[in-house]
């Protein structure tokens, strides 16, 4: 009995001292003393790792080439890994203590990542923090502190399927500039299988009708919820009055993917999606032909929404000088202009503008947007509520606006200000 | 008694080479699961933010703050675990009767020694149990598509099928009509999920889930029965017949009863296996439509690695740890072994009087 109970107690302390040892190994991330000075980038000859969310093969075959061009000119080796569950190996990096040293930032997630400290803001050592369009640096500064620099930019638009649009006897002069002309060319498009105008059940489409109308889900200065106020409503009201009439689908309830799909099916003959919608479209369904033009304007004249990332960099990097330079390097107009073409991001930088314009002329609307676009809300936890959100707003067309919203308010509240 | 001091010797040596021989699994489970789940129970104590390790001196101790804020506070998590345990009561409570009662007819089917290719049943219907669950998954979301195979057939019988895995409404609610509940169930809730929605039944997609639970794990509890069955000795069912009890009694009465192990064993397992639903999640609905297939399990997650909120992400697998113990104890209770020896005694002494 007693040499029973002296062995439990031995393989007890093992496992304790077991523990303590784990503790040992995660505990290094913290030894790194010179991070948290923003002057003070950690410097070494080692090889950086990014870590990227790719969207096809022309991404990871874009961003392997901009890396290589970069190690050649810098003399440090950088590799690529392309991440399938961004969240989780991000999350598994920080608990080790060794994250990638560069790696794709969404705004929502900015926030959790900044306050446990994992993140390096690194934006006012930027060479080109000028040339980023200040929308988008407002969805990467946190408490006055501008973290990471924007990798690229998307808005919505208005995509039309010019074969189903003059099938329905519509021409140029009938593309909708307001809410009624929408109202009016989504009728004349609907019969039989297609819908007038399909697009996703999340804020992040729907969203887009709430700029219109001039509404919010947060104050433009990030510090108060105003998911509440009556321009909201009558955004949804307006997108309710529609789902009901059959003129506008969800695209799920078409039995696609997203709105991408349902145009691309010919389900819709119209979508509202941003920039990537061009891959989607030319991959799956080259034959289409289309039109993007600006979102119609709403009661408070154009509203759409805008999307970006930013290369965050870890504050465990070794090496964040070399990753400073590569960030630089990667946001460069030139590389922008590159990813553009290889991919088809926005450039979130305004020297690259009247380049990208001129090259593509079909998708200026996408471009025209930024200058009106709100941001999506970036406050910790914000993306908890937006998934909230989209899970009412999935059932709008039998719900009630203004409880819905009633309930964003709410949550919103609770992680803003 | 010269002979028990070396006796005792060597069982304190086999004793010890016992220890030896085992020590390599203590050490193996201790360090990949003891440990790792002494450190979640830290974690769902602490104010750990998930970044360096959980037991750095930096990470506080706050009690129970995270189990507080997933049971009370009305805030968003809260009502996120309360949707999560709806979802997940209403799927336990119809795959784990479902899956038993299918799969002891499946065994009681295929254990008959007069059904001819009993072999190629037996495969057929365990086929879905060693199939991956990503690819019945994926198998799940074509066949109940809006144009997929069910919703074909549906239309054969002149059915209008829903729209499966973008349907958030509940089956109940459904079945009621819609419109909204009355007061005194709309007006109260409990974990920021009022009792009409508590009484909403699983959404449309969850019952796709529901049915394809019960598909893949069938087969598997099948194999445990059929295991029991054969075990069971023809003496009992012949004595039975001799007393003229039709085979639906022999059933119930004879054969049921020498069953009470493995169906412990089944409904134990399907209870845990089905509170502890995510692969199905994670790879098929992510939770959607209307959060209405988000399980605790789930939501436990999403809550640590997209929400960073890694102490309610925690504090959610330890009380739903503490469910499956509570409802497997509470089994054990209601299927143990009743005295019935006294009240048979009973009875053979009365006649015995009489």
């Amino acid at each position: 009995m007693s040499s029973r109970r002296r062995t439990a107690l031995a393989a007890g302390s093992a496992a304790v001292a077991a523990a303590l040892a784990l503790a040992g190994c995660g505990g290094q991330g913290f030894d790194d003393s010179g991070n948290d000075d923003a002057e003070g980038l950690t410097s070494s000859d080692d090889a950086l790792t990014i870590l990227y969310g790719a969207s096809g093969e022309a991404e990871t075959q874009a961003i392997e080439a901009a890396l290589a061009a970069w190690s050649e000119e810098s003399g440090i080796e950088a590799t690529a890994v392309a991440a399938t569950n961004m969240d989780q190996e991000l999350s598994q990096g920080f608990a080790a203590g060794s994250p990638p040293d560069l790696f794709y930032l969404a705004p929502e997630k900015l926030a959790g990542y900044a306050a446990n400290g994992s993140l390096e803001p690194y934006g006012d050592l930027l060479a080109n923090k000028d040339d980023f369009y200040p929308g988008l640096v407002q969805n990467f500064t946190l408490d006055g502190e501008f973290y990471c620099a924007p990798k690229d930019s998307s808005t919505l638009a208005l995509v039309i399927n010019t074969d189903l649009w003059a099938e329905a006897g519509l021409t140029d002069a009938d593309i909708p500039t307001t809410w009624d002309q929408l109202d009016a060319a989504a009728a004349a498009l609907t019969s039989g299988d297609t819908v007038g105008l399909a697009f996703g059940a999340e804020y992040q489409r729907v969203g887009a009708f709430m700029a219109g109308a001039g509404g919010r889900l947060v104050s433009e200065d990030g510090t108060t919820a105003v998911a509440d106020s009556a321009e909201n409503t009558e955004a949804l009201e307006y997108v309710k009055g529609h789902l009901e009439d059959g003129t506008f689908a969800y695209a799920a309830d078409l039995g696609a993917g997203w709105g991408g799909e349902a145009f691309g099916k010919g389900l819709a003959a119209m979508t509202i999606e941003g920039n990537w919608i061009t891959g989607g479209l030319s991959a799956d369904f080259p034959d289409v032909d289309y039109k993007v033009v600006e979102m119609p304007a709403g009661p408070a004249g154009q509203g759409t929404l805008q999307f970006t990332n930013c290369w965050g960099m870890a504050a465990d990097s070794p090496n964040q000088e070399a990753a400073l330079d590569l960030v630089e390097y990667l946001t460069s107009a030139d590389q922008q202009l590159a990813f553009s073409e290889a991919f088809g991001p926005m450039p979130s930088v305004q020297s690259a503008a009247d380049t990208w314009s001129t090259d593509n002329p079909e998708l200026a609307a996408f471009l025209a947007g930024a200058d009106y676009a709100t941001g999506v809300p970036t406050a910790a936890g914000s993306a908890e509520v937006i998934a909230d959100f989209n899970a009412q707003l999935e059932s709008l067309a039998a719900g009630d606006p203004a409880q819905i919203l009633a309930t964003v308010q709410g949550n919103l509240e609770a992680v803003v200000g | 008694m010269a002979l028990k001091a070396p006796g005792r010797r060597a069982r304190r040596e086999d004793a010890r080479a016992g220890w030896l021989f085992t020590l390599p699994v203590i050490a193996v489970l201790g360090l990949f699961l003891l440990v790792p789940v002494l450190m979640a129970l830290w974690v769902s104590f602490s104010d750990w933010t998930g970044r360096g390790s959980p037991l750095a001196p930096g990470v506080g101790f706050v009690g129970f703050d995270n189990y507080a804020a997933i049971t009370s506070g009305g805030g968003l998590a809260e009502r996120n675990f309360g949707i999560a345990l709806r979802n997940n009561a209403w799927y336990v409570l119809l795959v784990v009767p479902l899956q038993t009662g299918l799969s002891l007819l499946l065994a009681v089917l295929v254990n008959r020694a007069v059904l001819r290719g009993r072999g190629l049943f037996r495969t057929a219907f365990y086929f879905p149990s060693v199939t991956s669950s990503v690819a019945i998954t994926v198998l799940w979301l074509f066949l109940f598509s809006t144009s997929g195979a069910v919703n074909q057939v549906l239309g054969w019988i002149g059915l209008n099928g829903p729209n499966w895995f973008n349907d958030p409404r509940g089956i109940v609610h459904v079945a009621l009509g819609g419109g909204n509940g009355p007061a005194f169930l709309t007006g109260s809730d409990f974990l920021g999920v009022t009792w009409w929605d508590w009484l909403s039944g699983p959404s449309v997609a969850m019952s796709a889930l529901v049915l394809m639970a019960v598909f893949t794990t069938s087969g598997t509890f099948m194999l445990l029965f059929l295991a029991a069955l054969q075990n069971i000795g023809p003496e009992l069912d012949e004595a039975g017949r001799m007393d003229g009890a039709t085979a639906w009694q022999r059933f119930w009465r004879i054969t049921l009863p020498q069953l009470r192990p493995a169906l412990f064993t089944v409904l134990t397992l399907g209870l845990i296996g089905c509170w502890q639903v995510f692969d199905q999640i994670y790879t098929g609905t992510q939770g959607g439509p209307g959060k209405t297939t988000v399980t605790p399990a789930y939501l436990s997650y999403e809550a640590a690695f997209t929400d960073q909120a890694w102490g309610q992400g925690a504090a959610i697998s330890f009380v739903l740890f503490a469910i499956i113990v509570v409802f497997t104890v509470f089994q054990r209770w209601a299927l143990r072994e009743r005295d019935t020896s006294k009240r048979v005694a009973r009875r053979l002494a009365k006649e015995a009087r009489a």
